[in-house]
């Protein structure tokens, strides 16, 4: 059994939140020692999803972050913790009920604040990885909870050999959450919210319609330009996924002047610019 | 004889050896099949069925170059994934109880909603029970009493709401509470006048649309729809992957709503935001454009419909008085841009297009509205002026039905045969004898009113003549009528999901309301309000058999899942504390009563099942032992390559007769079979049922329009509450079946919002009217107008229209600050006390939901 690797597609998530609970379908109120004891039912989420509303009325999105203990190859509890943390032959970074035992301070050793402090149980505890599952033969699924909840495969689940995780990391797509922490994650992310649409639209107020195909090009600080669109029929225009940085976007239209947005700060967050109405050249 | 079943052993999984203790059973939820594990009697996990290797070969489509392939396995509601949590919630009932002040003798109807309950036994219950039921009926006549159930809070076939609840009330006789087609009024009043379609109550039914939008259509309108929402319900999540399927074939997702909803957000590309109930003068807009840019179907509206030239004119502005509905008009009445309105218009006009709404999962939003009648009627024509069941061109409800599937399979859904399910098998089906009735949205009104009067007869789904009967309650004596004195009530709450429900308050303070019994499962908004509380168990403790997402009757054949599934709905573990199924409770009722002989007619439960098996076509496929082993049956699925295809309403469009497989259609075999269910037979713009029968209404008038609507906005009621506010249903519950069960819903921060330990139901607002009122995100606010008050919590969110707010309907807790007291602030989030009682319109006897006229104010809990 080799490594697992989980891939998350967050584009495809619908935001259902149906693996949040299934996690604690699984884990509250159930004991699967050794690899875990029983989640508190509130308060803890070893799988938590966060939203984020992205951009301004009318263009906006809902971003849908999913959350966990991200299993690293350099997982700073492993090395902290040597006698309580230890990892599975599947990869999972497993904190042991038993003898972790009082051991509050771990809550604060992840970067990504997947650890919690059962204060009942007086442990830490956090994501297996639902490894109990995966060595359980009766499991014919072979997924975690979180996995198999999905409708719409958001993830893809498997060794770190498994062609279709090879397949879908070599599209360069994917991307670890925080790689400056430099821990080795084993999930990947496509689709973080770390690049930033710039959205807008068109028209020719006399007479009030939007214009369709009209030229927008997107120009990044250093004056390159980054990406060219076509209106669409809605007069809309939309660059997906740019890195954070300060923009100029151009719109050209034949038997318009042509206008020029500057200072566009997307550095931070997700923009609707607005609606820009064209002068007739 | 009506002894339950013990658990039994569950489900052998294919090559599975289970711990010793450790049971796997299969049971079906309001939204999804299950597979339940139980170790030593207690539930474990609640997880989607994963089929074998012996289960049917998944379906697959071809379609542009693509293959389409469904998964083995159902999807699950997102809450069902909390169905463990719900079972074992906080506030489950676990005995029968008493109101501490009430007594036949003393009856104290003041303390309703305020009075705490003391425990009594099954046989004190029963006997008070029995008691006051002769009691009524020697005082009053059978009459005196209604008895109602609410929709959909476990899922099932003979053990639900219609089955032994049906059963017994109607071979006792009572008074029929009608139910109002609450998620789809405009569809049901409105559109049946324009396409007909009453034997679906509105809505056109749906039939391999799935494989059509995949091969031809090119758009898809989303309009007051919400569909990764309410398509969660009876099927799981199935029709979220076809979604998923459209846009990677480019398909394009417009959304027409207030709110940027669910899944406009995540899979949207372009959102157009009408304020709440103004819809109709944004269709009519449409219409224009295509009207004076000539781009509609010239054959269709010419040969296939009736009174479009009327409606042209009317259009045009070309009528005595009229004026053209131009998008710049409809701009000032909607709040879209008039250049959005062309622009969707023209695209519209060279796409194939579905428009996804019309069919049951396409509902809850615009349909909501005062006058929803008439947007409704638009949408029909506006399908007609695409020329509907052209390629790609059709109604698809929320994109979330009708994948490929053998329906000569025969089995049954809940509402076949009405409410009596039993009937389905029984030597006898009850039938009332009572023949006075009562409807649902006026419930108080009959109880506490001398007489009430209204037209229709809430789900009309026999003849359009239906829509027209008149009503009143009581009847007179000589006719069996009698006043209402006592009402049973199955699960469920009325004061989180009717309208203007502080009107139950007062109907629970009424002296004319002697006796007021619940039964449910767990506490919810309206429970309190009652003088006896009986313990039912949920769906996970008891037998029964069902199809997934299959209501029957009007509904049958609506399917959403990828596949139909069988399913055993095995008793899991056995009915927590002191609760009993609802078969076993009216057992015990018809015996006191003297007719438990005919009630059961001999048979357990599970005797009533095998029958129902083998009425059904599985005994074709296996036997009911090895059913029972298995637990499931995955229907198997149709030769792609040679199975006949019936979309939905193409037949109209190519003139034939028509071939969708719906038995309920009555003019299938007749010689109008390729005729539309309206008088004509015709589409009709201007209705001619009306015009014989209602000639002079004003407010459903013949021709199908734009009306300004008497609440929301541009209305005068709106001067006074400003902001319109929409209460559709919502996405991490189902009516009020999941909220306010399990925590772990509660949890997360779009369903309920926490603030110093309580759990607040959520509004929705844009900055701009947040600012102008002071209001901070996650400040608690007073959403209130003259009907009442509910304290929620803010969000402040680019998600909303300014003008408008959010907030989901049927929140599970009423918790006024004053318990009992009429019009008390409710801090639970029962936002049903702000929507206005008043009724879609006149002569169509709706509720209205969805543009409710409020005012919010910062709220500090002093």
């Amino acid at each position: 059994m080799g490594k697992k690797i989980l891939l998350i597609d967050i584009t495809r998530c619908n935001g259902c939140y149906g693996c949040q609970v299934s996690c604690k379908d699984e884990h509250v109120g159930n004991d699967w020692s050794p690899i875990a004891k029983p989640q508190p039912n509130t308060g803890h989420f070893w799988y938590r999803i966060t939203e984020t509303v992205q951009g301004q009325l009318p263009k906006v999105r809902v971003h849908y972050m999913h959350l966990m203990c991200q299993h690293c190859d350099n997982c700073p509890l492993l090395e902290k913790y040597p006698n309580c943390v230890y990892r599975t032959e599947e990869g999972m970074v497993i904190i042991d009920p038993d003898k972790s035992f009082g051991k509050m301070e771990m809550v604060h050793d992840c970067p990504y604040g997947a650890v919690f402090y059962n204060s009942n149980l007086m442990i830490p505890q956090k994501c297996t990885g639902c490894v109990h599952l995966l060595r359980d033969e009766t499991w014919v699924d072979g997924v975690p909870r979180c996995v198999q909840s999905c409708p719409v495969d958001v993830y893809t689940f498997g060794d770190e050999d498994d062609p279709k995780i090879v397949e879908k990391l070599a599209t360069g797509e994917y991307e670890t959450f925080h790689p400056e922490y430099g821990l080795k994650t084993h999930v990947f992310y496509k689709g973080l919210l770390n690049k930033f649409f710039i959205a807008g639209d068109v028209y020719d107020p006399v007479p009030d319609e939007v214009i369709e195909g009209a030229k927008v090009t997107l120009i990044n600080a250093e004056g390159k330009e980054v990406a060219t669109q076509e209106t669409d029929w809605a007069g809309d225009f939309n660059f997906h996924r740019n890195e954070p940085g300060i923009y100029s976007v151009r719109i050209e239209a034949d038997g318009y002047e042509t206008q020029l947005i500057e200072n566009i700060d997307a550095t931070e967050k997700d923009l609707n610019i607005g609606s820009f109405a064209m002068k007739k050249a | 004889m009506y002894e339950e079943d013990k658990v039994g052993n569950g489900i052998k999984l294919p090559g599975v050896e289970l711990e010793p203790g450790e049971k796997v059973f299969t049971n079906c939820a309001i939204g999804g099949a299950v597979f339940v594990h139980v170790k030593d009697g207690k539930i474990t996990k609640v997880r989607p069925m994963i089929f074998g290797d012996n289960d049917t070969k998944p379906w697959t489509i071809k379609a542009r170059g693509h293959e389409f392939t469904p998964p083995k396995r159902t999807s699950l509601g997102n809450y069902v994934c909390t169905q463990k949590g719900r079972i074992y919630a906080e506030n489950r009932i676990h005995y029968p109880m008493k109101r501490v002040d009430f007594s036949p003798e003393n009856r104290n109807v003041q303390n309703r909603g305020k009075s705490g309950y003391e425990r009594i036994t099954w046989d004190e219950a029963f006997d008070l029970l029995e008691s006051e039921i002769k009691r009524i009926h020697a005082t009053y006549g059978k009459a005196a009493i209604t008895a109602s159930t609410g929709s959909h809070a476990d899922f099932g076939l003979l053990q639900y709401k219609m089955g032994p609840f049906g059963r017994f009330w109607n071979m006792l006789g009572y008074s029929t509470l009608s139910d109002n087609p609450d998620s789809w009024e405009g569809w049901h009043w409105g559109a049946t006048h324009a396409w007909g379609y009453f034997w679906k109550l509105g809505i056109s039914d749906n039939f391999d649309m799935l494989e059509e939008a995949l091969k031809h259509t090119e758009m898809l309108v989303m309009w007051g729809v919400d569909p990764n929402t309410s398509a969660g319900g009876y099927n799981g999540q199935d029709g979220c992957r076809w979604r998923w399927w459209c846009k990677e074939l480019g398909m394009k997702m417009v959304f027409i709503d207030p709110w940027c909803n669910y899944t406009c957000a995540t899979w949207g590309d372009k959102w157009l935001a009408p304020y709440p109930g103004t819809d109709a003068a944004m269709a009519e807009a449409i219409a224009w454009v295509w009207i004076t840019e000539d781009t509609y179907d010239h054959w269709f509206v010419d040969n296939k419909c009736y009174g479009f030239d009327e409606f042209k004119d009317h259009i045009l502005g070309n009528e005595p008085g009229g004026y053209a509905r131009t998008p710049e008009w409809a701009e000032t009445k909607c709040g879209v841009k008039a250049r959005d309105i062309y622009a969707l218009a023209r695209e519209w006009a060279v796409k194939k297009t579905m428009l996804g709404t019309a069919s049951i999962y396409g509902v809850s939003g615009a349909c909501r509205q005062p006058y929803a009648t008439e947007w409704a009627r638009l949408m029909v024509f506006l399908l007609a002026m695409r020329g509907l069941g052209a390629d790609g061109c059709n109604t698809w409800g929320g994109a979330s039905m009708a994948p490929p599937m053998d329906m000569s399979f025969r089995f049954f859904g809940y509402s076949d045969v009405g409410w009596d399910t039993f009937g389905i098998v029984a030597n006898e089906q009850a039938q009332n004898t009572v023949k006075q009735k009562t409807y649902r949205i006026l419930l108080p009104e009959c109880v506490m009113n001398d007489k009430t009067e209204w037209i229709g007869e809430g789900f009309c789904g026999m003849s359009l003549e239906q829509q027209i009967t008149r009503n009143v309650c009581p009847l007179p004596k000589e006719e069996g009528g009698a006043p209402i004195r006592m009402i049973y009530r199955q699960g469920g709450s009325y004061i989180s999901t009717m309208t203007d429900t502080n009107r139950w308050t007062r109907m629970f303070h009424s002296e004319n309301l002697e006796f007021a019994v619940t039964s449910d499962v767990h506490f919810s908004s309206e429970t309190k309000f009652y003088d006896l509380i009986l313990p039912i168990c949920s769906g996970f403790e008891r037998n029964d058999i069902c199809e997934l997402g299959a209501p029957g009757g009007y509904g049958a054949n609506d399917m959403g899942a990828n596949f139909r599934v069988i399913i055993l709905m095995m008793k899991c573990i056995e009915p927590l504390w002191e609760s009993k199924t609802d078969y076993m409770i009216y057992c015990e009722l018809a015996k006191r009563l003297g007719f438990e002989e005919k009630f059961t007619e001999g048979n357990t439960i599970m005797g009533w099942i095998e029958k129902v098996y083998n009425a059904s076509s599985m005994p074709k496929y296996m036997t009911f032992e090895e059913f029972k082993e298995k637990g499931y049956f995955v229907v198997p699925t149709p030769n792609m390559e040679t199975f006949h295809r019936a979309v939905s309403n193409k037949w109209y469009y190519e003139d034939r007769e028509c071939d969708v497989p719906d038995h309920n259609n009555p003019l299938i075999g007749t010689p109008r079979a390729k005729q539309m269910g309206t008088p004509t037979g015709k589409i009709e713009f201007k209705s001619t049922f009306l015009e014989e029968h209602l000639p002079d209404d004003q407010e459903r008038p013949l021709l199908g329009q734009w009306l300004q609507p008497w609440e929301g906005f541009g209305s005068e009621n709106a001067k006074k509450y400003p902001l319109s506010l929409e209460t559709p249903h919502m996405r991490f519950s189902y009516h009020t079946h999941y909220d306010n069960k399990a925590p772990w819903m509660d949890e997360v921060p779009m369903h309920r919002g926490m603030k110093d330990g309580y759990a607040y139901w959520p509004i929705r607002i844009n900055s701009v009217d947040a600012a102008e009122r002071g209001i901070k995100h996650g400040d608690l606010v007073r959403v209130y107008n003259d009907r009442g008050s509910v304290i929620c919590i803010a969000y402040i969110t680019e998600r909303m229209k300014p003008g408008c707010c959010i907030a989901y309907q049927a929140g599970a807790k009423y918790d006024p600050l004053e318990p009992g007291k009429e019009g008390s602030p409710d801090r639970g989030g029962c936002m049903n006390l702000l929507s206005p009682s008043r009724l879609v319109s006149p002569n169509a006897p709706g509720m209205v939901s969805n543009s409710i006229d409020i005012e919010i104010e910062r709220w500090d809990l002093r």
